[in-house]
């Protein structure tokens, strides 16, 4: 729903980053999203194929990179992945309040000429 | 809908000072065999086109030949960044003024509002409260909330569909919080986009009707995720809804372990008590940790 501005401010980051690197082109931006960021990957792409034209970014690739969410169990003290959000832990099905991994919303790295 | 949702606010250049990221913006200039610590997302396989004249088949996949390679800059920010860092600022300010705060969401129509105007009245005196309210048009929230008696600033967004910290910033100039310990945000109804925007709250307090379905916590994870309270409003509707207790509560905590969970109804004042004991200890374990007032 609001991903128009949160790409918006992706691809302002991203070209303040590529200019101040002497950037002629921007050929591929990287992000790293989130399962639990609320933020829809398919809904970014759209905004910046909207938003890239006549900037340094125009014609670059959007590499999007789904970070899973990660929780912390405390009773098997480990990590694990949850494919579908919820905080589950499959080995005893306890439930972990301790998010570690699974709300980023990140701008990587950038290629650039 | 949210196309609309223009949040580039203007403003300042980051400088790089927040909590939530790495910062990490210096520049790397990959020659070939160069390597160092970082791991760098770059396969060498470049989907655009090179503007190569020879026809060497393994030419594309091999950067070390060519003159014009591109560079890879790690970025790694925060792409919300300002948004974090301004809510910082309003954090440091609000502990400073030793205001406990509170970040109110829900989908529109759950009754935040008449929650709030009712637990603004109960927590009357020990907790005075000051009221931020945002909603895409209109001030009639504000006009129902100040029946509470509370001092109320509308924030009408226009077609943006969440608060951002700097909205907060800019309300907090129109609010007068001589005398006040107790900050309420009633965010815009909207159980999607407000889960991203930290306003430098202390808690985040998300409700759920006994209307809308014992399944919405599953059904929207990221927000109930996020909240330090779950409010289940309207109890006394509960049994002409056919509202499934069991099936709410399980849903919250699978969604929530770590919630803590209110049912209440302002119309009958159902947990409302319990509501306010809960918001005094927490002011109190915050008033405790603050250095000037010990």
């Amino acid at each position: 729903m609001h991903e128009l501005s949160i790409m918006q401010s992706a691809l302002s980051l991203a070209l303040d980053q590529a200019r101040q690197a002497g950037a002629s082109r921007v050929h591929t931006i990287r992000l790293r999203i989130g399962a639990l960021s609320g933020v829809v990957p398919d809904a970014l792409e759209f905004a910046f194929e909207v938003l890239a034209p006549g900037t340094l970014a125009e014609g670059a690739k959007l590499a999007i990179e789904h970070v899973p969410a990660r929780f912390w169990c405390a009773a098997c003290t480990r990590e694990f992945q949850s494919d579908d959000m919820f905080a589950e832990c499959p080995d005893c099905h306890r439930l972990s309040g301790e998010l570690r991994a699974g709300r980023e919303m990140e701008l990587a790295s950038l290629e650039i000429d | 809908m949210c196309d609309e949702c223009g949040c580039g606010l203007p403003g300042e250049k980051p400088v790089g000072v927040s909590a939530h990221h790495h910062d990490h913006d210096h520049e790397h200039k990959h020659g070939p065999g160069d390597h160092h610590g970082h791991d760098h997302p770059h396969p060498h396989t470049h989907p655009h086109a090179h503007p190569h004249s020879h026809e060497e088949p393994e030419h594309e996949h091999v950067h070390a030949a060519d003159n014009e390679p591109h560079r890879t800059i790690d970025v790694r920010r925060a792409i919300l960044e300002k948004n974090d860092r301004l809510a910082e600022r309003n954090r440091g300010f609000f502990r400073a003024r030793g205001l406990l705060v509170l970040n109110f969401l829900s989908s529109p129509g759950s009754g935040k509002t008449t929650f709030i105007r009712e637990s603004v009245r109960k927590l009357a005196p020990e907790l005075k409260a000051g009221i931020i309210v945002g909603d895409l048009a209109t001030d009639n929230d504000a006009q129902r909330l100040r029946e509470s008696g509370a001092p109320v600033v509308q924030i009408t967004t226009g077609t943006v569909c969440h608060l951002e910290a700097e909205m907060v910033g800019r309300a907090l100039q129109r609010l007068d919080l001589a005398g006040l310990n107790l900050l309420i945000i009633e965010n815009v109804g909207n159980l999607v986009c407000p889960a991203s925007y930290d306003l430098g709250e202390d808690l985040r307090i998300v409700l759920l009707s006994v209307t809308e379905g014992e399944d919405k916590p599953l059904k929207y994870p990221p927000m109930f995720q996020s909240a330090d309270v779950v409010i289940i409003t309207k109890m006394d509707l509960a049994q002409a809804c056919g509202y499934d207790r069991d099936a709410a509560l399980a849903n919250i905590r699978r969604v929530a372990p770590k919630a803590r969970i209110f049912e209440t109804s302002a119309k009958t004042a159902q947990g409302l008590d319990t509501w306010r004991e809960y918001l005094l200890q927490q002011q109190q374990a915050r008033k405790a940790l603050d250095p000037l007032s010990r």
